[in-house]
């Protein structure tokens, strides 16, 4: 039997927890706390230390060899070079489509048509743009046919099978997000300044445009990161030895190509670093263009 | 509605549905491609095949195992869907009512594996599932699946259990209700829809989940997205038709859930986790 002086601190100690939220009910969070913990945290750790026990020479050796051989550091500027234009491309087209999508009332058709390639997945546009758009698919069979060029326009097996990849799956994503963004600010805010005698670009420019500009640099990431990480679309049409071979692509290799675990990891640890650099920068970016309140509400 | 009566203003929305319309056009016609090709005896040089025929299904299925493939996905799917809802759900109960010190660290947690791209957490991922000797079979792959499933379903669950007045458990509490009967017979009818929606989106997304499945898979433990991956990437082997046939497969298994799921969830939700409370 619990002495009645230890149960009383006992029950003053669960107070003092409860007090600060923690009690029962606060517990139901560690089982999804250490499912991260472990299969997602303890990974990188596990990963950042694996890369810096190479499999011969020095703690950095991994990263030196990645630094000095060229079919392994050109991945990073191949990487660059197909995801920033893609993800650029994406958000320029996907503002002024949604700013007139915005408007329309019957939205759900064209948003439930552009979810069909994000639920697909890569493997199924890729699978599919490799027929469409080869030599004889549909694609160039209409410009032969429109007199638009005299053969057929290579666009699999290279740099723009995967540009086109990245643009099909890559578009709905950005353009999705920004309306989300769009929809959530007040359209008061607009109709005061068209009151007040702004033109369409003026209302865009001065008022929608800074509202939206935190929400387009958070989706400029997400987007950006998905990009980068492009993997089977590289692999099915690209040209996997050549302009295409991005970083997930040498990753893959040392991995389960060459069983060099350690120096997949040190790839892996180089890609995180490179993806949250771009992140952190457009962030930065973002409170050095616009300070002030984010939200477009009535506040 | 503010109304522009500039001839540029009459010309810009032309332009903007223009690039729509052709955007939307080249996504069916490069899915009713796969379609054709997937029906046609020969297709070769000519706009629509001569012939059509449906034999390529038969010789997909058979060469592609695709009864034992099938079988894989929708045990890995219903493993990560039943799993990721029983932990995540409880665990956005108590983020949703509870404040303790850390959750914002706790929240930033859940937000990293959803914003990481799963290849680059997927490789480190997978050297740790082949080291427990994981990998390589069904468990593996249900668990590299979990981590970004678990944490989808918390933050979407959150703000629908936010939303959920405190004071009518409450008052169950104080009608002498116990902590099962409170959850069986007030929370679970109230959360019903939210837990469906949010299942169904963990649904879709797993089946379409290509690199994790990929990095930890091993041959018997393929689901239908890696072995449309393989088959492509082998492609000269197999006729393309019966790739076709196989993608086909692939994109009803996939379209059917997400005609469902849209049944109860916005489509910018997929995309968008937190659903944007309209404003009044």
């Amino acid at each position: 039997m619990v002495p009645a002086s230890q149960s009383a601190e006992r029950r003053s100690i669960l107070a003092l927890l409860s007090g600060h939220g923690l009690d029962g009910l606060t517990l139901l969070v560690v089982p999804a706390l250490l499912l991260v913990l472990g299969l997602f945290i303890y990974p990188f750790a596990y990963g950042l230390w694996l890369s810096l026990t190479p499999k011969a020479g020095g703690i950095l050796a991994n990263y030196a060899t990645f630094f000095s051989d060229p079919f392994l550091y050109e991945t990073i500027a191949k990487t660059l070079w197909l995801s920033l234009p893609v993800t650029l491309l994406n958000l320029v087209m996907a503002v002024p489509i949604a700013l007139r999508v915005r408007l329309m009332r019957r939205q759900r058709l064209l948003t439930t048509i552009l979810v069909i390639p994000i639920t697909l997945g890569t493997v199924l546009v890729a699978e599919g743009m490799i027929t469409y758009f080869g030599p004889q698919g549909w694609f160039n069979r209409v410009l032969l046919w429109l007199h638009l060029t005299s053969g057929p326009v290579k666009l699999t097996y290279n740099y723009w099978g995967v540009f086109l990849s990245l643009l099909i799956t890559g578009f709905p994503f950005t353009f999705l997000l920004t309306l989300s963004y769009l929809s959530g600010v007040e359209a008061a805010l607009e109709q005061a300044a068209a009151t007040l005698g702004a033109g369409s670009w003026q209302r865009f420019r001065h008022v929608l445009f800074p509202l939206i500009l935190p929400g387009l640099a958070i989706t400029f990431c997400l987007s950006f990161v998905q990009a980068f990480s492009v993997f089977p679309s590289a692999v099915l049409l690209g040209a996997p030895a050549g302009p295409t071979r991005v970083i997930s692509i040498a990753a893959y290799q040392a991995a389960f190509e060459q069983f060099d675990y350690s120096l997949a990891s040190a790839i892996a640890i180089i890609m995180a670093v490179i993806q949250l650099g771009i992140v952190v920068a457009v962030l930065a970016a973002r409170t050095l263009i616009y300070r002030g309140p984010a939200g477009g509400g009535k506040g | 509605m503010i109304r522009d009566t500039t001839w540029g203003a009459k010309l810009w929305p032309a332009a903007v549905w223009a690039v729509i319309g052709f955007f939307v056009v080249n996504l069916l016609a490069l899915i009713a491609t796969v379609i054709v090709s997937s029906f046609g005896r020969r297709w070769l040089g000519t706009w629509l095949p001569a012939e059509w025929t449906t034999r390529w299904y038969v010789s997909a299925w058979n060469e592609f195992q695709l009864a034992d493939i099938l079988v894989v996905t929708f045990q890995v799917v219903g493993l990560v869907v039943l799993i990721s809802g029983l932990i995540g759900v409880p665990a956005a109960y108590a983020l949703a009512r509870r404040n303790f010190p850390g959750k914002k660290l706790v929240m930033i947690l859940f937000l990293l594996p959803l914003l990481v791209p799963p290849i680059t957490f997927g490789i480190p991922l997978a050297t740790v599932l082949y080291r427990a000797e994981l990998a390589g079979s069904l468990s593996g792959v249900v668990l590299a699946n979990l981590v970004p499933t678990v944490p989808f379903v918390i933050l979407v669950m959150i703000p629908f259990i936010e939303q959920i007045d405190e004071r009518i458990e409450q008052a169950a509490r104080v009608f002498g209700a116990s902590t099962l009967q409170l959850f069986v017979h007030v929370l679970l009818p109230l959360l019903l829809p939210g837990i469906l929606a949010a299942l169904l989106l963990v649904l879709v997304r797993t089946i379409a989940m290509f690199e994790l499945t990929f990095l930890t898979a091993g041959p018997t433990s393929q689901t239908l997205v890696v072995s449309l991956y393989y088959a492509v990437f082998a492609s000269g082997v197999r006729a393309v038709q019966s790739i076709d046939a196989m993608a086909v497969i692939y994109m009803v298994t996939s379209l059917i859930w997400l005609l469902i799921a849209l049944r109860f969830v916005n489509p910018t939700q997929i995309v968008a986790r937190a659903k944007q409370t309209p404003r009044a």
